[in-house]
């Protein structure tokens, strides 16, 4: 059974569709990555999946819960299963770094709070942040807040952890260990991974399958494995995409 | 051998078992089953930590071929056990782990996880309050006098080069902080007028006195509540918005563009702002002045006396230098406000809540130096009969 499974997805702004009639399913441990051109709706189709943009048609289901009209319950019970790492970061800026990795066990779990210290701090090693628990947000670079966040993502292990676009702003090694990292979570944990990001080398390295989504068609144009996408393009935007051509200017 | 199996959750297989058994070689063996995961993982955590913290064995072998699910919580405990026992030159092997898991345990340094994490203490000691305030009392004062030292140089450049003021930033200002005040300066003002005279009626009503009323509000008002009423309001109101103005461009970076541009922040931010309500403060005082007095004379309707009178005593009472003494407080009362909101904003630091707290600092400390200062004016100009 899939871990996610999207039906026939419309997705807008008022009139303006983004996205139509998206369909496509997740498998578990599996690294799945969105990509595409700038505005071509990949963090809308994320916001949708995990539940903040409503959907204005099809339906979605996380396992076996459908997460499009859900009750709050069920919604509640389908939250649980997944973590979100924002591409901002979104840390609470009032909290340090533990205590924004903990928050999520203080609120979910019932272990002690030295157990939660503990497993907060080999969160924040794992991301290589080990030493920074004291440190607030705003003392942090651009990177090491994305870290962090996907530390606090990651504390609960979910089942599925959605990344929107992980790997921007982080130094070429930097970005590796996070891409090692994901490897290693998904394969001892089990954990599935679903990624927006642009970063030719991270899709290489972490996506067993990826889709790319167009602005002009409003959906999936291609999806497959990286390497059969780049040595088979179906089209020219996905060879564009692959081979880092620049589009060509249309008068 | 210790069992913690017996401990409640959903089934039988799914509880964490802990088994602990000790070799013919001194070897500490423990044999950890069940599912280890964060909904389980607790049973085990404290009956765990408390073993292995008390037997003092040399080696440990931790045996998790029994283990059905192991998550990240899990793999903490194993952490844990390791991190204390290598912690005291012990020796720590994990058998039956998968390769994937034992990858991820090899991630992390067990070195800096042994110390247990300290309890927050729920107060400092007397002594550490009493040392961290006061150097926290002695930077604020350092700062302070740094900023009236640039604000007054910043100042003499402005007389020296007027042009390099910026003056459509200063009728900015003002006009913020002057003409928009007006409304409720004057509700103010005139409020505590109108109580005052209430107030001083009934002291003076059984000696006959309370024609005395309009003496005794114009002088409160001239010399005292109209400039200090006028003050308090505008720390709320502009110092309040000045350290949230300046400390939202510090917290933006602008106020570090401007530095890298060459730029003294206290010129351009400070100045502007300082000049434009210090320019606008001593209208503001003159119009609480009739303002509050005018409110003395809605409860002189309530007397017997014709109106004249009141105005006649209040004419008669109203000596110029009642008036410029409270026009010289006013001044006064201008630049700290001012000051403070401008300071309070340029120290403000990084992150969401910091603005506020700047805003917070600025309107406190403006109206306790406020009050302090007239205090203090009041004072010398008792002393010295202006």
């Amino acid at each position: 059974m899939p871990v996610i499974r999207v039906e026939d997805l419309t997705v807008g702004y008022g009139d303006r569709v983004i996205l139509e009639n998206v369909s496509f399913e997740v498998r578990r441990g599996e690294g799945f990555v969105v990509l595409g051109t700038s505005g071509c709706g990949k963090t809308t189709l994320l916001r949708s999946l995990i539940g903040l943009e409503p959907v204005q048609a099809g339906r979605i289901w996380i396992g076996e819960d459908e997460l499009t009209g859900a009750d709050d319950a069920r919604r509640l019970r389908i939250l649980r299963r997944f973590g979100v790492m924002f591409q901002n970061g979104a840390l609470f800026g009032s909290l340090n770094l533990l205590e924004n990795v903990r928050l999520p066990l203080e609120e979910f779990s019932t272990l002690n709070r030295e157990a939660m210290d503990f497993i907060a701090r080999m969160k924040l090693e794992m991301v290589g942040l080990k030493g920074a628990e004291e440190r607030l947000p705003a003392e942090l670079s651009g990177g090491m807040q994305k870290r962090a966040a996907i530390a606090r993502a990651m504390v609960l292990d979910p089942e599925i952890l959605f990344l929107d676009e992980p790997s921007a702003g982080l130094d070429p090694v930097t970005s590796a260990g996070l891409d090692r990292l994901i490897l290693d979570l998904a394969e001892a944990l089990g954990i599935t991974f679903v990624v927006v990001t642009h970063e030719l080398a991270s899709i290489f390295a972490i996506a067993s399958r990826v889709i790319m989504l167009d602005r002009e068609q409003r959906g999936i144009i291609a999806t497959g494995t990286p390497a059969a996408l780049r040595d088979a393009p179906p089209n020219d935007k996905v060879r564009q995409f692959f081979r880092r051509e620049a589009a060509e200017v249309k008068r | 051998m210790n069992s913690l199996a017996s401990r409640k959750p959903t089934t039988a297989d799914e509880c964490p078992g802990w088994q602990a058994g000790l070799d013919a070689d001194g070897t500490r063996r423990i044999e950890l089953s069940g599912v280890l995961d964060r909904e389980r993982v607790e049973i085990l955590w404290v009956r765990a930590n408390d073993f292995v913290r008390e037997d003092h064995s040399e080696r440990w072998v931790v045996n998790v071929r029994g283990v059905s699910e192991l998550d990240g919580a899990g793999l903490a405990l194993i952490l844990r056990l390791q991190a204390d026992v290598l912690a005291r030159g012990g020796r720590f092997e994990v058998e039956g782990l998968s390769e994937a898991h034992r990858r991820l345990l090899a991630r992390f340094d067990p070195k800096g996880y042994a110390e247990r994490v300290a309890v927050e203490p729920c107060c400092q000691r007397l002594p550490d309050q009493v040392g961290r305030a006061t150097a926290q009392i002695w930077d604020d004062f350092r700062t302070q006098v740094t900023f009236i030292g640039e604000l007054t140089a910043a100042f003499a450049e402005a007389v020296r080069r007027p042009r390099s003021v910026r003056w459509s930033d200063v009728w900015l200002a003002a006009e913020r902080a002057g003409a928009d005040a007006l409304p409720i300066v004057a509700l103010i003002a005139g409020l505590v007028g109108l109580v005052l005279a209430f107030q001083s009626a009934m002291a003076m009503r059984p000696y006959g006195a309370e024609i005395y009323v309009a003496n005794l509000v114009t002088l409160a008002m001239l010399r005292e509540l109209g400039p200090l009423m006028t003050a308090i309001i505008l720390a709320g109101r502009s110092g309040g918005a000045f350290a949230a103005e300046i400390g939202t461009m510090t917290v933006n970076d602008e106020v570090a563009a401007l530095k890298t541009m060459g730029l003294k922040p206290v010129s351009f931010l400070a100045v502007p702002r300082v000049l434009g309500l210090v320019l606008m403060v001593p209208f503001l005082a003159l119009f609480a002045n009739l303002a509050g007095i005018l409110g003395g004379a809605v409860m002189f309707l309530t007397l017997d006396y014709p109106m004249s009178a009141y105005f006649d005593q209040v004419l008669s009472s109203a000596e110029p230098r009642h008036l410029l003494s409270g026009l010289v407080k006013s001044v006064a009362f201008g630049l700290t406000v001012a000051g403070v909101g401008c300071l309070r904003g340029l120290q403000t630091a990084r992150g969401p809540s910091a603005v506020g707290a700047s805003t917070t600092r600025a309107v406190v400390a403006g109206i306790l130096l406020i009050v302090i200062l007239d205090a203090v004016l009041g004072t010398v100009f008792y002393f010295i009969g202006f």
